[in-house]
């Protein structure tokens, strides 16, 4: 396994941080730091920045009773939310997406499966499976396109992406990333509009496949 | 001036005795420094005294029950703090679980390395200067990013935080627990 070349811009990080990102990329975002230690200091570098203002920001008092409500609770049963950890090509918050099972792959022909994790207004997630020399149906988006390869690796005409490398499109780039030789390509991919392929089959498949 | 901090602050010695000891003085002495900037962080984004408290009171027994992740090798108390009180607001207002990223797994028991606990406090004390050192219009939108108010397209490649020398110490302490959790495996 190489290492990791292509990092999450500083300005994706902070937004990640600070909340700010919605929720597809920020599945990207959380699934690439749980691959990638330079890129967990820098969010963890933007969690003292946040810790910064939290120690200067206008303190409101609170209520004579929230604090015996807190101390009367900490003994109190609870049930700790799920975590998931890494499994296989996936990390925790991809087999938190998941729901801990493995993905439903459906195919979207031309040897391509996909997985939908999310799909909403603000945005998709999905995982694609793509064989080794096959590209991605050539495609456009409206906005920004993260895709974050899991298992073998892509290029196009920007680059070289293998495990752990995160792709930053936006609208602009017309690009056609193709699996290398090798295991079958698998990528994390968020949109926050729906693709539309360029190719005949793909477009009369849209609809169908939720593309 | 600099005058970075000699020894190691209240927050995180607070901080170790709820962990290591579950210590409930330390963990009032937590409550009464960080409950009210909690509930003013959270109230300065639009939500309501009540809501508020309601959420001071998550993050105040999440701080209790997750001590054991808490690591002074990598974060801050106010940090710490920080990333629970957004994850909580965010599960509130948009009523999903935020992805975050996996664990790398708790800290060992054993005596935290006092010399990069010490400087990590010393690098957040700068940060802290810097903030404050800020002409008001620039730390009123560096305020405004951190509590969430900007969207993702207003926050410019740069916050205006000189973050990259605190970053290089936490990749220290990042290293250093990857390496003692594979020694213990
Ligand atoms: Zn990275």
């Amino acid at each position: 396994m190489t290492a990791i070349t292509h990092h999450t811009p500083d300005a994706l990080l902070a937004a990640y941080a600070t909340g700010s990102l919605p929720h597809a990329y920020a599945l990207v975002v959380a699934a690439h730091i749980s691959l990638c230690l330079e890129c967990r200091a820098a969010y963890e570098a933007h969690q003292a920045g946040g810790g910064a203002v939290l120690e200067v920001v206008e303190a409101e008092a609170v209520s004579g009773g929230l604090k015996s409500r807190v101390f009367d609770l900490l003994d109190a049963p609870y049930t700790p939310q799920p975590t998931f950890s890494r499994s296989g090509v996936y990390p925790g918050p991809i087999m938190e997406a998941l729901k801990g099972k493995p993905p439903s792959w459906k195919s979207l022909g031309l040897g391509v499966r996909q997985s939908i994790l999310s799909s909403g207004r603000e945005g998709s997630a999905r995982l694609l499976c793509i064989p080794p020399g096959q590209a991605v149906p050539d495609h456009s988006h409206n906005g920004l396109e993260l895709t974050l390869v899991l298992q073998g690796s892509f290029s196009d005409s920007t680059g070289h992406f293998g495990v752990g490398d995160l792709e930053i499109a936006d609208q602009d780039l017309v690009h056609t990333p193709t699996a290398d030789p090798g295991a079958p390509c698998i990528c994390l991919a968020a949109t926050d509009a729906p693709l539309r392929f360029r190719s005949l089959v793909p477009r009369i498949l849209q609809p169908l496949f939720r593309i | 001036m600099m005058h970075p901090p000699s020894q190691v602050s209240s927050q995180t010695l607070w901080m170790l005795a709820v962990r290591d000891r579950r210590d409930r003085a330390a963990f009032a002495a937590m409550f009464d420094h960080f409950a009210p900037r909690l509930k003013g962080f959270i109230m300065r984004s639009g939500t309501g005294s009540g809501q508020a408290e309601e959420i001071v009171q998550d993050v105040m027994l999440t701080v209790w029950r997750k001590a054991a992740q808490f690591d002074p090798a990598r974060a801050q108390v106010s940090a710490w703090i920080y990333q629970i009180a957004r994850n909580r607001q965010i599960d509130v207002i948009r009523k999903e679980n935020r992805p975050l990223p996996e664990e790398l797994g708790e800290a060992p028991e054993a005596e935290p390395d006092a010399s990069q606990v010490l400087a990590l406090e010393q690098e957040a004390a700068q940060l802290q200067q810097a903030l404050a050192r800020l002409k008001p219009d620039q730390r009123e939108i560096i305020e405004r990013a951190y509590l969430g108010e900007l969207t993702h397209q207003e926050i410019s490649t740069q916050t205006g935080l000189p973050l990259g020398t605190i970053k290089s110490r936490i990749r220290l302490g990042l290293e250093r627990l990857r390496h003692e959790l594979k020694e213990l495996r």
